[in-house]
């Protein structure tokens, strides 16, 4: 099949960028998005042009390396799929195709497609995590998890940290992120104890990146690989409500399935 | 070179309590005078960057990813192993470690995974207390399923996530103590040398893969979980990025690299659709718990699989292995797809696929628990292949999966180099010549979680902190070295892009020492191996400069190490004569066409020392030992 594609081009941070456009009249319907860059990459390299900077590594759609929009969606037009794992039998022959990295004021552009995405990082460290220091543990079965609650923080901690969510979202924010790791850990007895203070860190964290504001969009949520739920930002909101006003201190020991 | 195990004295159970106890300690005082870089940041990596960072150490971890939750282990789907014999059906920590000695033909050491096996049941505690969702029964415990090689339920998971699951409880550890200041993060940086002064491990040598600056980092110890070299085959499961540089240039600094033909070759993967193939994408093995393998009766028969009636049906692991079946292991299972194959029975284009399939299951149980089981692994056949195996079998044949090779390392996971540490799929310890399904999830949080930093101490108390730091020349000179290399990459901007060579490179080895390997295809190998070498460094086109995000380079000095690590492979598979797992010699086979080993020349580790460039490696032996199991032929019939 015969695909035109135009795509951002940009050289580093600061450089200015322009889309450049790409034929390829040989595309197989088997390929995947990436696999139809890399055949465009080949073809650069052959005529001593640069390739297209793009992450990526697992291409099999769980490492949440790469990520692009494509015609203005992130990821594309396929619902829960992230670009690695789109193939081109979803699109028709002849077809123009925009390519442009993510675009949020918390993502900068180091080149091309390639951003900087460390910042969903340092909102893991300011507190998405449960501390349990290696060694301390009791016997798995010595809490009990009952499995709607697993099957619950089971479907929020799909998420693969791509950045999808922040590229859909027309404030750039990034609360399907956080909201999945919040939820993902409060409604695990063993998220309990740290669920007031990891709320009201992670926020404060979010908020120091420059992350915009939710505002019920709902974009995040069909642009997410892994469909995760716009429901988990509302009890996000319920947790950092009820830590703002008893404080970081408030362990809620058995009450994770509010 | 000596090779000395160090394997603690006493009885197999008790030999790793006895270990901690004569190993000496660095006071919780003095652990912030000492610095460790880790470099990986998978489940091995990411676990002991972790807990050396809760112990006190000063810890420097680095991944070439952009973050460190993107690392490889991420992929893996199916479970992790553990002996909790939560089932009751008669699993212990022994029948774990037999089944792992076996499961390895007898190839790897008894200490060793006895150690694994007595540790397993902490790794469960350990991912459940940080907030993994295993799976669970309706009555809150964690639930089971069962993997090959093995008859107990012992497997626990999180759908078909789990190696994500895992990799994001111990991602979270580790950035909890970036947060805490213990662990300084550095992704996007790729180490590209070692650092040996006076004969210990002192730092390593790394690009920063935005800037492009080559800069260096010293250390009190280095730690290596970096990964195998499955991408050496260029189509393999393993992620774009994975590669052998970091434990290649520490071979070539000195540490020795055992049993480098071991590579397993995992059954159920996607076939191949087409030239523009980037990799393979594996369906975890937990599959066919439920799914049936079979292939035609007849030659070259091309109906539709659901219009071939059952009696026409071989399905073949179930006729040849009956005990196992369907969940025989990896190496037995892809070589009986490969015969069958060969013998023009074959399914889907090219005659190169076997079926997976699940109609016996879905009446059996209906297609919501199936759906329950494997939903998302279902969706991703879908997604590739546009076909729906609720409907109609998959198809599957075997591709590159994992390394049992690595570098050698003693009880102590270090290696020939004082100071430098390997874990994870990156060393070679405890899977032997073929690795069971659901055992690498547990062989990396066990090194990284509870051996690594518990064996790290008796080195780092007889090492005196920040002896040598990265002003040294030794450090200046790796950095001249690196340099020069990236220069000689970027000078040739002649025809070949690097994909392109690295294509040829896998094709070869994929024939020539794949699943089954001869003198005569090694030879031919070898030889080709070396033109391909002298073709990349004289026409490899690398465009742009070594200032900047230039991810062809990053391409181009990964597959110039492949193409040395490539030669190490088959020179390793020449010499052992015998089969053994998933290192398969024509020659030596009993006359059903099963691996035949040969004890009484081959139970040995083989440790290749490197001689210099244009040198043959030298080969020292570890005799294996055992005392708790006998040689027995392996058999799953």
């Amino acid at each position: 099949m015969r695909l035109v594609l135009h795509v951002w081009r940009q050289k580093g941070r600061s450089a200015d960028g322009a889309f450049a456009r790409y034929e390829v009249s040989d595309a197989s319907p088997d390929m995947s998005f990436l696999e139809l860059l890399d055949v465009i990459n080949e073809r650069l390299i052959g005529q001593g042009q640069e390739p297209i900077a793009f992450d990526h590594d697992c291409r099999e759609g769980i490492c949440g390396s790469c990520g692009m929009m494509i015609n203005g969606v992130a990821h594309g037009p396929m619902r829960a799929t992230a670009s690695c794992q789109l193939h081109l039998r979803h699109f028709n022959d002849g077809d123009e195709i925009r390519v442009e990295p993510w675009r949020a004021a918390a993502f900068p552009i180091i080149k091309d497609l390639v951003v900087d995405r460390s910042a969903l990082d340092r909102i893991i460290a300011a507190g998405g995590f449960i501390t349990a220091q290696t060694g301390s543990a009791p016997d798995g079965n010595a809490i009990l998890v009952p499995k709607h609650a697993s099957d619950g923080a089971m479907d929020a901690a799909a998420c693969i940290g791509c950045g999808a969510c922040v590229a859909a979202c027309p404030n750039g924010s990034a609360s399907l992120f956080t909201a999945a790791k919040i939820a993902h850990l409060g409604l695990l007895p063993q998220g309990q104890p740290e669920r007031s203070r990891r709320a009201l860190a992670m926020i404060a964290q979010m908020d120091r990146e420059g992350f915009g504001n939710c505002s019920w969009h709902g974009e995040c949520q069909e642009a997410c690989p892994k469909s995760i739920s716009i429901d988990t930002i509302g009890r996000m909101n319920r947790d950092f409500l009820v830590a703002s006003f008893a404080g970081p201190e408030k362990a809620r020991v058995g009450d994770g399935e509010d | 070179m000596q090779l000395d195990a160090r394997i603690p004295p006493g009885p197999l159970a008790q030999k790793w309590e006895n270990r901690r106890f004569s190993a000496r300690l660095v006071s919780p005082a003095n652990r912030r005078r000492y610095r460790v870089l880790v470099v990986g940041s998978g489940l091995a990596g990411a676990s002991a960057a972790a807990t050396l960072g809760e112990l006190g150490y000063h810890v420097d971890c680095l991944c070439f990813q952009d973050s460190p939750r993107r690392a490889h282990s991420i992929a893996a789907q199916g479970g992790i192993n553990a002996a909790k014999n939560y089932r009751n059906d008669d699993d212990s920590i022994r029948r774990l470690f037999y089944d792992t000695i076996k499961g390895g033909d007898f190839r790897s050491r008894e200490a060793n995974v006895y150690r694994l096996a007595q540790v397993s049941v902490n790794i469960i505690d350990q991912c459940v207390a940080q907030g993994v969702p295993f799976a669970r029964e309706y009555g809150g415990l964690l639930a089971n399923r069962s993997f090959g090689g093995a008859q107990v339920s012992r497997t626990f998971y999180a759908r078909g996530q789990t190696g994500q699951q895992l990799l994001l409880g111990a991602y979270q550890a580790l950035e909890r103590q970036v947060g805490l200041g213990g662990v300084a993060m550095h992704p996007r940086s790729e180490m590209l040398d070692l650092v040996v002064e006076g004969g210990r491990a002192r730092g390593i040598v790394v690009r920063d893969l935005v800037s492009g600056r080559v800069s260096s980092y010293a250390g009190d110890a280095v730690v290596l979980a970096t990964g195998g070299y499955g991408n050496a085959y260029y189509l393999s499961t393993n992620a774009k990025g994975s590669n052998a540089t970091a434990i290649w240039r520490a071979h070539r600094r000195g540490a020795a690299f055992a049993n480098p033909c071991f590579t397993q070759i995992h059954p159920t993967c996607i076939p191949v659709s087409g030239e523009h193939q980037s990799k393979l994408t594996l369906m975890s093995e937990s599959l066919r718990n439920d799914g049936r393998v079979w292939v035609p009766e007849r030659k070259g028969d091309a109906r539709a699989p659901r219009d071939v009636p059952e009696d026409e049906r071989d399905y073949f692991l179930e006729r040849k292995y009956p005990s196992f079946g369907n969940l025989a292991p990896r190496d037995i299972a892809s070589r009986a797809a490969k015969e069958v194959c060969d013998e023009g029975r074959g399914v889907g284009p090219g005659g190169r696929g076997v079926y997976l399939d699940f109609a016996d299951a879905i009446r059996r149980l209906g297609e919501a628990v199936i759906r329950e089981r494997y939903g998302n692994l279902f969706e991703m056949y879908e997604r590739i292949t546009a076909e729906n195996p609720y409907h109609s079998p998959m198809r599957i044949y075997p591709a590159v999966h994992y390394t049992m090779g690595g570098l050698w390392v003693d009880y102590d996971l270090m290696s020939t180099i004082p100071g430098l540490f390997v874990l994870g799929e990156a060393n070679f310890s405890d899977h032997g010549a073929n690795r069971l399904g659901a055992s690498a999830l547990m062989q990396g949080l066990a090194d990284g979680y509870f051996i690594l930093p518990n064996t790290i101490s008796d080195y780092l108390a007889g090492a005196r902190p920040g002896e040598i730091n990265a002003d040294h020349a030794a450090f200046r000179d790796a950095e001249a070295a690196v340099e020069a290399r990236t220069k000689r990459l970027l000078a040739a901007r002649r025809k070949r892009t690097v994909d392109s060579i690295h294509r040829e490179l896998g094709e070869l080895l994929w024939n020539d020492a794949g699943m089954s390997r001869n003198e005569a295809g090694l030879k031919r190998a070898l030889a080709h191996i070396l033109e391909l070498r002298d073709e990349f460094w004289r026409n490899v086109n690398v465009p742009g400069s070594d200032a900047e995000l230039n991810q062809a380079l990053e391409k181009a000095g990964r597959l110039a190490d492949f193409l040395e690590l490539a030669e190490l492979l088959c020179v390793d598979a020449l010499n052992r004569t015998e089969s053994c797992g998933a290192h398969f010699r024509e020659e030596s086979q009993t006359p059903d066409g099963e691996a035949r080993r040969d004890d009484a020349n081959f139970a040995y580790v083989a440790a290749w020392e490197h001689a210099g460039d244009g040198k043959p490696p030298v080969l020292h032996k570890e005799k294996l030992e055992f005392e708790a199991v006998h040689f027995a032929q392996r058999s799953y019939k």
